[in-house]
């Protein structure tokens, strides 16, 4: 029986209106609404419906990230999980934390905790990096099935419906493997009072990246981050003629 | 009209017309929300289970704003200091505590002084002390100002200005780490009750419920907290407060609630222009001499050069052609205030009502099995305009007294405890002071001379005999009794949104972060949906269109033959309750949507 472990990341939430910071190093963070990512929210549904099911025996949420992480941990436990790791990020380290980081401490903790599966969102919705998934296989030398909008369970094997541009694409895994959930997956439970209540009582263990034996070194240096140009007023022409004209002048033609 | 809210309470045979009304009305079909379309009888509910999960605290706290954190920590705090073992629950509609607080603001520390006295050793969030204070009359052009000398209401020598939202952040770490329980996320949408009648406590919100009102595949109920005495600090106009007050007639002697609109937004200016500690208030333009309200201009200090800018419309305006938005919008641009915004940039926008019936105006305040807290009785004082520290201070007081009758341990538990002591302990206090005192500013601007009146009168009779005078104004009726019909008023030229110091609607709303499940019942319930188009729009050009700060009503033509409908864009709701106020034929009902939906403050 599986051992599932699910990786949930703490974002702005998407309802909230982005803010790049006065000196252009980021977005501000501070005081605004997070929220679970949405994808990840379908990645713990997925792995609290294999429980369910009797497929898995116990699902581990994990989160990368500061304190408040915690909060998210506790909604994917109010959610069903049984257990929850915090492994705590903060300062210069979570400015650096990049989706390579997130993946070698998620292969080390399959590993570490006997994971049979690995779920997580496709993409955050803060970075769209859609990485995380990839790169954890690769690190485990695990097969991956990313964009899932169905699992099936076979024996040692999963059946895999991915969303790709072309339509729908079905794949086979041999378990263990890593999987990203994408948006037609599930659609996730709500996380009511009682189980927050009981959540309280369920374990949440605190980590580092370096009790992983994982080094936050930078490979990148964010130089500025800027608001997209303000979106330029059309001009209605009165004939295709004009059309082409102007088409030429703006060196489209 | 009141009859129109009575039909709210669950009398089997006003349910029996509503239904009947509904299945024999002819055009629109908009409301879905179980309390106006009961489920009992609805096929889709039929093999549904509606059992919920029960827990017992000692006391529930309905919202978790200044007023109902201060009950909370004030409770905890008698509690730890008798040794007592204490359930304290509060439960918050929004998803993180401040998140649907907004105010000014600018504060009196009074109560938080009693309540936790180190505070600034405990890190709170009252960084700008008021350095200077200004008020005054603006016309279309000019600003006349009007010196502020001590003994005036809007003398603010050592208070505070604040970003309200912080405050109760920071004010929820402290309950938390009292061991306080918080939830916020989970809306408390029903009031239960024992046998006998008196409050046993409240249900969290269902969730999982599609638009159409039928159960989707994740509905889940929501959860009964009981409690031996539940404390209602909904901020104003709550929307449990009202069927509390219907319920217990705890409306009888007192007058009507008087209500503004209060709009905002903070903006990072050139800081060249900022003064940190800066207040200024105006009145006059761009409101008309009979329609009460004024700006408010707070320069805070924080590590960007911030500013906190607003206006409040009170709601018994008369003219249905006034957008409390667009005045807002329009006030910016006079002459005198535009410099402050140029080369700044717009980071918030938000809205919310106040009360300003003050004294006239407050309830009965206890009930068997609870009391009402905060802004949700109502305790601002207007000439002031600052009801936080009143609010805190009516929430401290409430603990004391509840936690004198909770902590015996010789109380029945199969009825609900009512804090007595409270409403006396409260007339006794600087609340109570402070009220009767300024209870005749805001009335005196009801005559011809509109705001010159209440100038006069503030001036003559506040100043002079501090609210001694031995006579009470009224308000004369509700707010919503006012709006006089469309074709007797003149519709308003406002001048259009430049995009650099005014703003449209739709792209202030955006600011506010707000959000709501889309596939819900709307929480903008109608008691009649026929209503808005045979009434407001018919005789009131639709005025929710423009008394709404969000959006959230429009008026759109039908998509077969004439005729317009009410299109409802619950999801861009901020929970303001102006319409629930305003509406003139009191048709609209606002209840709590799924919890954690609505604005995303930060520190408004």
């Amino acid at each position: 029986m599986a051992r599932v472990l699910v990786g949930v990341k703490r974002v702005i939430d998407y309802a909230v209106k982005i803010r790049v910071k006065p000196d252009k190093s980021g977005v501000v963070t501070e005081g605004v609404k997070h929220s679970m990512n949405p994808f990840d929210e379908i990645a713990v549904e997925e792995a609290v419906r294999m429980k369910e099911k009797k497929l898995a025996t116990e699902v581990i949420a994990v989160s990368c990230g500061p304190t408040q992480a915690q909060e998210t941990l506790r909604t994917a436990l109010a959610m069903g999980v049984d257990k929850a790791i915090h492994v705590e990020v903060t300062g210069k380290d979570l400015d650096t934390l990049q989706p390579i980081h997130v993946s070698k401490i998620l292969a080390k903790l399959a590993q570490d905790e006997k994971a049979d599966l690995v779920i997580v969102g496709k993409q955050a919705i803060d970075d769209d990096c859609n990485q995380t998934a990839q790169m954890t296989a690769a690190l485990l030398d695990w097969p991956q099935g990313t964009f899932a909008s169905k699992i099936e369970k076979g024996d040692g094997i999963l059946t895999i419906v991915r969303e790709i541009d072309g339509g729908l694409e079905t794949v086979k895994v041999k378990t263990p493997a890593v999987l990203s959930a994408d948006l037609r997956l599930n659609e996730p439970r709500y996380a009511t009072l009682p189980n927050i209540m009981k959540a309280k009582k369920k374990p949440l263990k605190k980590l580092t990246p370096k009790d992983l034996g994982v080094e936050i070194k930078a490979h990148q240096e964010v130089v500025s981050v800027e608001d997209p140009p303000v979106r330029q007023a059309g001009s209605i022409v009165p004939d295709v003629d004009t059309l082409a004209a102007k088409l030429k002048e703006g060196g489209f033609a | 009209m009141a009859a129109a809210v009575r039909l709210l309470l669950a009398d089997p045979a006003s349910q029996m017309l509503r239904l009947a009304k509904r299945f024999s009305s002819t055009t629109a079909k908009i409301t879905t929300h179980y309390t106006v379309v009961p489920r009992d009888n609805d096929p889709r509910w039929k093999d549904v289970n509606m059992e919920r999960f029960e827990d017992q605290a000692d006391v529930v706290i309905v919202g978790g704003g200044p007023a109902g954190l201060s009950a909370a920590i004030r409770l905890k705090q008698l509690a730890d200091t008798n040794g007592k073992e204490m359930r304290i629950c509060v439960v918050e509609k929004a998803s993180e505590m401040g998140g649907h607080t907004l105010s000014g603001a600018c504060i009196e520390t009074r109560a938080l002084d009693e309540l936790i006295p180190d505070w600034k050793d405990k890190g709170c969030p009252l960084t700008t002390p008021v350095k200077e204070d200004k008020f005054a009359l603006l016309t279309e052009s000019g600003r006349i100002p009007i010196p502020i000398l001590p003994g005036m209401p809007m003398y603010n020598h050592g208070n505070y200005v604040v970003r309200l939202g912080h405050l109760v952040k920071w004010l929820g770490e402290q309950a938390e780490g009292m061991g306080i329980e918080l939830y916020p996320g989970y809306a408390a949408s029903e009031v239960l009750y024992h046998e006998d009648g008196s409050v046993k406590g409240i249900a969290t919100n269902d969730v999982g419920i599609a638009k159409d009102g039928s159960p989707k595949e994740v509905f889940e109920r929501g959860m009964e907290l009981h409690a031996k005495c539940t404390i209602f600090a909904e901020g104003c106009h709550g929307h449990l407060t009202k069927q509390l007050a219907n319920k217990f007639n705890l409306r009888d002697k007192a007058e009507p609630q008087s209500y503004g609109i209060g709009l905002k937004e903070v903006w990072e200016i050139d800081p060249a222009k900022h003064s940190p500690g800066r207040v200024e208030h105006t009145v006059g333009w761009p409101l008309d001499k009979n329609t009460y309200g004024g700006s408010f201009l707070y320069h805070l200090n924080e590590d960007t050069p911030l500013v906190a800018v607003g206006f409040v419309v009170a709601l018994d305006y008369t003219n249905p052609y006034l957008s409390p938005f667009r005045e807002f919008q329009r006030f910016k641009t006079h002459p005198s205030v535009r410099s402050t915004f140029e080369g700044g940039k717009r980071i918030a926008y938000g809205a919310r009502a106040l009360n300003e019936g003050g004294y006239q105006a407050i309830p009965k305040l206890t009930f068997p099995g609870g009391c009402l807290i905060g802004c949700t009785a109502g305790f601002l004082n207007v000439p002031k305009i600052k009801g936080t520290h009143t609010a805190m201070k009516s929430g401290m007081l409430a603990a004391e007294s509840a936690y004198e009758i909770v902590a015996d341990e010789n109380t029945p538990t199969d009825k609900g405890l009512e804090p007595v002591k409270y409403e006396e302990a409260l007339r006794n206090s600087y609340v109570f002071q402070e009220l009767y005192s300024a209870r005749n500013v805001r009335p005196s601007f009801h005559t011809k001379l509109g705001l010159y009146g209440g100038l006069m009168y503030t001036g003559l009779f506040y100043l002079i005999a501090r609210g001694k005078e031995p006579w009470t104004l009224s308000h004369g009726g509700a707010d919503h009794t006012k709006l006089k019909p469309a074709k007797d008023c003149k519709p308003i030229e406002y001048p259009k949104a430049d995009g650099k110091i005014s703003f449209d609607l739709l792209e202030s709303v955006a600011l506010t972060g707000t959000n709501h499940e889309g596939d819900q019942p709307a929480h903008l319930t109608l008691l009649n949906d026929d209503q808005p188009v045979n009434h407001n729009l018919a005789i009131y050009d639709g005025p929710e269109g423009r008394f709404c700060p969000a959006g959230v009503y429009e008026y759109v033509p039908l998509e077969e033959g004439d005729g317009m409908r009410l299109q409802i864009n619950a999801q861009n709701c901020i929970h303001c309750k102006t319409c629930d106020i305003k509406d003139p034929g009191q048709n609209i009902n606002w209840v709590v949507p799924e919890g954690g939906g609505g604005p995303a403050y930060n520190g408004m």
